[in-house]
């Protein structure tokens, strides 16, 4: 089984392009692949409890493992009890981790 | 088990955007597992491993150069050549370099060409392309 990463930078309040990441992560899923989306800049903006932007939620929904980077979330003061449901804080050393695997594909976005 | 080896691909200059710093961050955390990482710097990008350099003081908060301690882009290029020994190599895009005058970098940078980074990304367990926005 191929496993897909997403490595999402951008805030989807900022930018809609956003919605391409979801789409295309939860159609992957569906298609019975392994998927993670790793949030990491800008792109934790969204995984703070409360935040209104519904795309994470849909991710979750679909099976799709959401992680956010542990740095970025501190430097963007979210706390790791601060996150919305389905979003797990992580870090660049798991981001490496899943990179080194085999049948990894690993998009940058 | 055969060595995992990474190979990354950077465009952003110095100062632009917080990319550089991730890929920093990536970098170290890969040499630190004890893997071999190949990263191929192109368009502004090449500006990262610049000596010339400077830091500077901190007008807004008064401090000066020392006290800042401002980390340039070639100090982190520096400490990750030091920290990866043989297993990083680095490698500048040539043409890229000349555009910008940027030949002047530290020690262990390379010059070469997009062929390098069709080879370093044939031998890796991954690539990973990070592009400018």
């Amino acid at each position: 089984m191929t496993s897909y990463l997403f490595i999402e930078t951008r805030d989807p309040f900022e930018s809609r392009d956003t919605e391409f990441v979801a789409e295309t992560a939860a159609a992957l899923k569906e298609r019975d692949n392994e998927v993670t989306v790793f949030l990491v800049q800008n792109g934790v903006l969204a995984a703070r409890r409360g935040a209104r932007d519904p795309y994470l939620s849909r991710l979750a929904q679909a099976g799709v493992r959401v992680l956010a980077d542990d740095f970025s979330l501190s430097e963007r003061g979210i706390a790791g009890d601060d996150l919305r449901v389905g979003v797990t804080q992580s870090g660049v050393e798991t981001l490496v981790e899943m990179l080194a695997r085999e049948e990894t594909k690993a998009v940058w976005h | 088990m055969s060595e995992k080896n990474l190979t990354i691909a950077l465009m952003d200059p110095p100062y632009e955007s917080a990319n550089s710093t991730t890929a920093f961050r990536i970098i170290a955390a890969a040499l630190r597992r004890g893997f071999r990482v190949n990263v191929f710097a192109y368009e502004g990008a090449v500006c990262l491993p610049l000596k010339d350099q400077s830091p500077h003081a901190n007008p807004v908060k008064g401090t000066t150069v020392e006290e800042e301690d401002h980390p340039t882009t070639s100090k982190f290029v520096s400490a990750l050549l030091a920290l990866g020994g043989d297993r990083l190599t680095w490698v500048n895009c040539g043409l890229c370099v000349d555009e910008r005058g940027a030949a002047n970098a530290v020690e262990g940078v390379r010059r070469g060409s997009p062929a390098d980074f069709f080879k370093m990304a044939e031998g890796a367990t991954n690539t990973l392309v990070i592009p400018t926005k």
